[in-house]
């Protein structure tokens, strides 16, 4: 195989700051990798663990959440609920077989295109050294079937 | 597949275009995407334009689509062009979706062909979602016609009085005992010199007469809640100890108090006050407040000489703190700016020379009701500087301090430059990075100073010393400074100092932000709207922005933006009653277990637990759609609006259809 490996990343983004950040990265004409593929929540607060499970199972090889700075959340502190999450849904990862590198958290204010980009450009790297997650297929039968069926649900 | 939904893709001209096939991904949206109920895709030149949207409204009609899916520019810019459009064939505009293949695709890669398959992913999650949309109806809420404004500094003065003068009531809560801000501090107002006072004070008055305004200082917002149209605020008002219905601004108590302390906030620190007060005698309102932790009798428990002396026995030394609640409909904050503490750069001598000023300091000295009476003299209360410098910029345009231009520090200064002359005769150096006059009239005020004599050196001070090398130099200020003009350094001896310092924003900026749930910038400004084309309004529904307190301004500009966020909330009154969008949480009653675990998630308390019935339950019109709740409900209880888990778990899986990996792979 000489081919390189070509991750694909799903973004969580919410609507008042990171999605912004990704718009004013468009708009200023930043140039970042094209494997990263944006979800628009209202909130990082909104996301729900199983979704990110739900993209792992559907073949992404990571994901990476966005939200306001702490502080700066349009819904006040909902940010603080999506850290909690994220830490949670690191150590779960883990224990399912997933490297914790697949998972990112980045705070990017709505001017913040160029950290937006950035950071994107990085985690592609870093991902791409981890190389492809094929999860589903090695790790379908060891995994605890409860949330399994919850993500399959 | 019960949906038929139609796909437009949109070239943006060669925007969109240029990098992404959008012909191909038309034609492949139109063939793989047809298991997923795509019953026509499209692409066209520009979506936006009126035969785009008639495009779409065409084959609504014609074809009987039931959902809608533009792939174009992001949706912060052209959602509601396209959620009209469909309306406008009677399909409810909640079920088109917009996804964003320029901003987040043909903007930022260059290699096509992935630009290319990434639109298509794009496009085919924004398919799998739009399934999942429902109609929906916007909610409408009444305005509550009452308006909070916070900050009574010029900016918030003029908001206060255009909403007035409509006909509706406004809520003025003003932090010090008096209104005025800033402005109220000058003497003099650059370019045209008018007299500070004279253009301030009856305004102010205005402010204070007004039937249609409640003016209330010494006060701030300890809490607000509610949204758009039906905001309820909480206010402190601080104890005066003084009965205003009784106090007639005589001005007995402030002559009689026998304690001075130094005044840091209109004096900026170069003259006292009294400790029952008015910061200045046209203060608006006119009742003075007791500064209790300087007052004798709040001390030591004797005193009340201004209770022995005043006539109408106003004083009243058991007054406490008050809450005051009322509901408005709009906020505009106005809560200007701070002065950069100088300080912070030693370089410059500030506090150890005696004679280096800070720009407000100055204002106070030159001012003809200031502790000098007006008379620009050293330290020592008597002698008349002979030399004097003044450095631009300190502060601005560093990046140890803050990075951003103060956009009136050369207007001032060259003020200053003016004033000094024409009242001393000095001899005036300004020292100057870069000399900025963008406004109306300035630059002809650079140019009058120019030929008034006022020496300008470009460049940078290093230092303001009073260590001599020299004889000339003895007893001297010496400014130290490249004169970038003549490449030379040069020391400049001088009898006074004055140091422009730049404007940053409020200390507690942020804490205030906050309580009325608006974001800062990286140097605590508030963030507008848009930089360009709404910079009153911010992300916040009812929430507006004035003055300094959006960024760094002039007074012509601080006034615009006052009348300009008053005239958004008067629109907003006139409307009586607006429609929010319905993105929104509700609680399936019949799944929740009534654990309460989203009680204490809402910021906005918008979740009340039924006792009765044990569950919780959504107040829509408190609730704003963040979906924390959602997320968090481990019954799965709560449903999102517009963000459902079916919405969002399909796009997810339409974003992984076409994986770049397992490009074979794709079903047929
Ligand atoms: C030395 C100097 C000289 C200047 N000279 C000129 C000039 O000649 N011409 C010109 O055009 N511009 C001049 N400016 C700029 C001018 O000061 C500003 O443009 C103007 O004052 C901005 O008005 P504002 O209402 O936004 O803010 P401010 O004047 O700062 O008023 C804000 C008000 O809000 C109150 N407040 C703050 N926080 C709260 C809170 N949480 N609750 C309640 N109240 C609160 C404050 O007490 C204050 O009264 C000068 C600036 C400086 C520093
Ligand atoms: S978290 Fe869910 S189940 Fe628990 S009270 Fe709230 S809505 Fe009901
Ligand atoms: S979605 Fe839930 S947490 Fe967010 S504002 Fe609405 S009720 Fe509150
Ligand atoms: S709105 Fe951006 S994280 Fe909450």
């Amino acid at each position: 195989m000489t081919e390189t490996f070509e991750p694909v990343v799903i973004g969580f983004t919410c609507n008042w700051c990171s999605y912004r950040a990704a718009d004013m990265a468009g708009t200023a004409r930043m140039k970042y990798a094209p494997n990263i593929r944006l979800i628009r929540l209202m909130c990082s607060g909104r996301l729900d663990p199983t979704f990110v499970l739900k993209a792992f199972v559907g073949g992404a090889d990571a994901v990476m959440i966005s939200g306001c700075h702490p502080g700066d959340c349009h819904y006040v502190e909902q940010n603080y609920k999506a850290l909690r999450r994220f830490h949670l849904l690191k150590r779960v990862l883990t224990q399912m077989g997933i490297e914790p590198g697949r998972l990112k958290l980045v705070w990017a204010s709505a001017a913040e295109g160029a950290i937006f980009a950035d950071t994107v450009n990085k985690y592609v790297e870093e991902v791409r050294a981890l190389g492809p997650l094929d999860w589903p297929a090695k790790n379908l039968e060891s995994v605890s079937t409860p949330i399994m069926e919850e993500v399959h649900a | 597949m019960s949906e038929k939904i139609g796909v437009y893709v949109c070239h943006c001209g060669t925007n969109i275009a240029g990098i992404v096939d959008v012909a191909d991904v038309s034609q492949w949206a139109g063939e793989k995407l047809a298991a997923n109920g795509v019953v026509i895709s499209r692409d066209y030149k520009f979506m936006c334009s009126s035969l785009g949207q008639e495009l779409i409204q065409k084959d609504i009609q014609e074809q009987g689509l039931t959902r809608v899916v533009v792939a174009a520019c992001s949706p912060h810019l052209h959602e509601k062009t396209f959620r009209n459009a469909c309306q406008g064939a009677d399909l409810n505009p909640y079920l088109c979706e917009l996804v964003s293949i320029r901003e987040q695709d043909s903007w930022v890669h260059t290699d096509k062909v992935a630009a290319t398959e990434k639109a298509k992913a794009i496009l085919s999650g924004g398919v799998a979602r739009v399934e999942h949309h429902e109609a929906l109806e916007p909610l409408r809420v009444p305005i509550h016609p009452d308006t909070l404004v916070v900050g009574g500094g010029i900016a918030g003065i003029q908001a206060a009085l255009e909403i007035a003068d409509a006909g509706f009531h406004v809520y003025l809560v003003e932090r010090e005992p008096s209104i005025g801000g800033h402005m109220a501090q000058f003497d003099k107002t650059f370019p045209t010199l008018d007299c500070s006072a004279c253009i301030l004070t009856p305004k102010m008055v205005d402010v204070g007469n007004h039937p249609n305004i409640t003016l209330l200082t010494w006060s701030e917002v300890q809490k607000v809640d509610g949204y758009i149209g039906n905001f309820v605020a909480t206010i402190k008002q601080k104890a005066r100890y003084v009965k205003i219905e009784d106090c007639t601004g005589c001005g007995i108590c402030w002559e009689k108090c026998p304690k001075k302390v130094v005044d840091e906030v209109f004096e900026a620190g170069l003259g006292n006050r009294k400790v029952i007060y008015t910061p200045f005698p046209q203060a608006v309102p006119k009742y003075p407040v007791i500064d209790a932790p300087n007052c004798t009798y709040f001390l030591k428990g004797t005193c009340k000489a201004c209770e022995k002396f005043c006539p109408t026995g106003a004083i009243d030394f058991n007054q406490q703190d008050e809450e005051i609640t009322v509901q408005v409909g709009n906020i505009i904050l106005a809560t200007g700016y701070d002065l950069f503490d100088v300080r912070r750069m030693p370089q410059y001598g500030y506090g150890r020379l005696a004679n280096v000023y800070t720009s407000l300091e100055f204002e106070r000295l030159g001012n003809a009701a200031g502790p000098t009476g007006g008379n620009i003299v050293l330290r020592d209360g008597k002698t008349v500087p002979k030399a004097v410098g003044i450095v631009h910029c300190v502060g601005s345009r560093d990046q140890n301090y803050n990075p951003y231009c103060s956009a009136i520090c050369c207007m001032q200064s060259l003020k200053f430059a003016h004033l000094v002359h024409e009242r001393t005769g000095a001899e005036v150096y300004n020292f100057y990075i870069d000399m900025r006059t963008p406004s109306k009239g300035y630059e002809e005020f650079y140019q009058r100073l120019l030929e008034e004599g006022t020496h300008f050196v470009r460049g940078k001070v290093a230092e303001v010393t009073n260590l001599a090398r020299i004889p000339e130099e003895e007893g001297k200020l010496i400014v130290q400074v490249e004169d970038t003009l003549i490449g030379k350094q040069r020391r400049i001896p001088l009898d006074m100092v004055i140091l422009s310092a730049g404007i940053q924003a409020r200390h507690d900026a942020k804490e205030v932000g906050k309580l009325f749930g608006i974001s800062c910038s990286a140097d605590a400004w508030y963030i507008e709207r848009h930089p360009k084309l709404d910079p009153v309004a911010t992300m916040t529904d009812g929430i507006y922005i004035a003055g300094c307190a959006q960024g760094p301004k002039d007074i012509p500009a601080s006034v615009a933006q006052g009348a300009a966020a008053a005239a958004r909330v008067l629109g907003k009154i006139q409307q009586k009653e607006i429609s929010l969008e319905p993105v929104r949480a509700t609680v399936i009653e019949e799944h929740c277990s009534g654990c309460r675990i989203c009680n204490d998630l809402c910021p906005f308390s918008a979740i009340l637990y039924l006792e009765d019935k044990k569950v919780s339950e959504i107040n829509p019109a408190l609730c704003q759609g963040c979906g924390t709740c959602v997320a968090a409900c481990p019954a799965g209880a709560i449903s999102g609006t517009g963000f459902s888990n079916e919405q969002i778990l399909s796009q997810i899986e339409g974003l992984l259809l076409l994986n770049i990996r397992q490009l074979e792979a794709v079903p047929a």
